[in-house]
């Protein structure tokens, strides 16, 4: 789906490549073992090392390198057996060291692959790769008029910084990639995906050139941190080069902000005084060695990630893909699922949490998290409506009681006599006190105004208080009128 | 290899280091001399030989993962010129 977009001199494609800042799962950091947590009084998760005091030496978290390892392998991607961590020289108020640990020449992880679904079919958007770092600390613009606050909380917390080729040709693109990114990385539980506390950001590569050209000079929009600003400053930025180069004249390469309440991009540096970072070997940290046993145990590990879940939620379900993909993308809704069609109607199950449930929460402004009703009393639920306890008419009823009280379906049905009538002795009885008192729409119906058998059909629903079998109701109804 | 002024200045700068014009031609010539000193290594025939990261043949130290250390902003600010609350405070930085 490579969007085209319309210039004055005809049509120009978007070439994005996106470098995803994921922020590890860990207790501790990469290189200390102060805290992660999100949310801490200021400079309270911090440690000497972290503050960068003269003397103190990093010591590699190893649950930082198996995360690494295995988000690697959640990506198809070649795990490195040898690694090196390297320092980039670069001065900035929340960088204490004066450096960051990161890894340049030689990742933890190196090629991979991953599949988005676009609408008109599947794309396969390559990995460069994917490298252990730290992060940096935080620093606060808007509390003083002339002082910048600096909070070393989240200075030396892990992350995992994941390049993709520049394979990605529509925001489209690249808002389908960072959810399936994210979809894999809460499913191994290497990076929470929380966009809003940061622990997931992006920096997109944007360049712009006519069709089968070379690439354009690409300028990169830092820190990104919705899906949403992430596609409007892809196609802010794309106009404007395209209005540049039409202009007549020539796209510099810079690194960009996106302000999202102008919805503009500005440029942060140029060219001229990009960064030189100077990158070397940490002369305080020695290669970082992997086993192919070590490898392997954590590929044993590995959980059901979402493209095979969905396959098998399609073979052996008989799920529709759309329904599917709906089901896995999370995969907290892909438990909950689960649960509510464990021995119960698969395709049952789906319509109810996909329709009823989601609805119902959207309703209320709820996430699944948060639902009023569990897994195993929908699941309740849906068994009644299977064993023909109660009907679907019913079922939504149930559902709206089960919703606002949070109770069981079992009980409501039975405080309510909500039990299907299923008995033909008691139907017939109601069809035929409907039929007597409607002796005028009988002869019509005679005559020829089939469309009246629904008004009979809604006249006996409505006697029975909706608890009538739909199915026998039909059924006695025709044979008798047809008497 | 051998360095010019502009490119020592730059790099005086990236290491934010204030080096004065007239200082600038003597760094120039000792760095020259420095880098020439360890150009010797070129004559070192390292064809085939993987590049070594250390000579002491042990492996990464690791460590597990779980909290034992912060929780002191009394001593991680100790030494900050111009605290605020249990921040630092800088110069306004904004790109």
């Amino acid at each position: 789906m490579a969007a085209l977009i319309k210039g004055e001199t005809g049509d120009w494609e978007l070439v994005i490549g996106l470098e995803v800042h994921a922020q590890v799962v860990s207790e501790a950091k990469l290189f200390s073992s102060a805290a992660t947590a999100f949310g801490a009084a200021p400079n309270s998760q911090v440690s000497l090392v972290d503050a960068a005091m003269p003397g103190m030496l990093p010591v590699i978290n190893q649950e930082c390198v198996r995360q690494a390892v295995k988000t690697g392998l959640g990506i198809n991607a070649k795990i490195n057996r040898l690694s090196v961590f390297d320092r980039k020289n670069y001065f900035y108020p929340d960088l204490p060291q004066g450096y960051q640990i990161s890894q340049f020449l030689q990742p933890v992880v190196g090629e991979g692959v991953l599949t988005i679904v676009l609408p008109d079919g599947e794309k396969s958007i390559g990995i460069e790769r994917l490298h252990l770092e730290q992060d940096a600390g935080k620093s606060l613009h808007d509390q003083h008029p002339r002082k910048s606050y600096i909070d070393l909380n989240r200075s030396g917390v892990a992350l995992m910084e994941i390049v993709s080729r520049p394979d990605l040709r529509s925001a489209a693109e690249a808002a389908a990639y960072v959810r399936k990114l994210r979809s894999i990385l809460r499913y191994l539980g290497t990076c929470d995906g929380n966009m809003q506390e940061g622990s997931l950001r992006c920096d997109a590569n944007v360049s712009v050139r006519k069709p089968g050209a070379e690439l354009g000079t690409r300028c990169e929009i830092k820190n990104l941190n919705s899906i949403r600003f992430m596609q409007m400053a892809i196609n802010h930025e794309a106009r404007r080069q395209i209005e540049v180069i039409e202009g007549g004249g020539k796209i510099d390469q810079q690194t960009r902000l996106y302000d999202a309440n102008r919805d503009e991009t500005r440029s942060m540096r140029s060219k001229e005084d990009a960064h030189d970072y100077r990158y070397f070997p940490d002369p305080d940290l020695l290669p970082l060695i992997l086993t192919e046993d070590y490898i392997a145990d954590i590929a044993a590990e590995l959980p059901e990630l979402p493209d095979a879940k969905q396959a098998r939620f399609i073979a052996e379900y008989g799920l529709s893909e759309e329904d599917a993909s709906q089901l896995v993308e999370e995969r907290e809704t892909a438990a909950y699922y689960e649960t509510v069609a464990e021995g119960r109607d698969k395709k049952l199950a789906a319509n109810w949490l996909l329709s009823e449930l989601f609805g119902a929460l959207n309703k209320v402004g709820k996430g699944l998290a948060e639902s009023p009703v569990s897994a195993k009393f929908l699941g309740g639920l849906i068994a009644l409506i299977s064993d023909g306890t109660i009907s679907g008419r019913i079922a939504k009823d149930v559902f709206a009681e089960m919703f606002e009280h949070g109770r069981d379906a079992d009980s409501i049905v039975e405080a309510k006599g909500l039990r299907q009538v299923s008995d033909a002795g008691a139907i017939t009885d109601l069809i035929e006190a409907v039929i007597a008192a409607n002796q005028d729409k009988v002869v019509e119906f005679k005559s020829g105004k089939d469309k009246l058998f629904g008004f009979f059909v809604g006249q006996v629903m409505q006697q029975s208080q909706g608890k009538a079998n739909p199915q026998l109701v039909n059924q006695v109804l025709r044979e008798k009128l047809n008497a | 290899m051998s360095l010019d002024k502009a490119t020592v200045s730059n790099i005086a700068h990236l290491a934010r280091i204030k080096v004065d014009d007239d200082q600038l031609e003597t760094m120039v010539g000792e760095l020259n001399n420095i880098l020439s000193w360890i150009e010797q290594l070129n004559e070192v025939d390292t064809e085939g030989v993987a590049p070594l990261a250390s000579v002491t043949g042990h492996p990464l130290p690791l460590r597990a993962d779980g909290i034992a250390d912060g929780g002191y902003p009394e001593r991680v600010l100790l030494n900050a010129p111009d605290r605020v609350a249990d921040f630092y405070s800088v110069p306004k930085v904004v790109e």
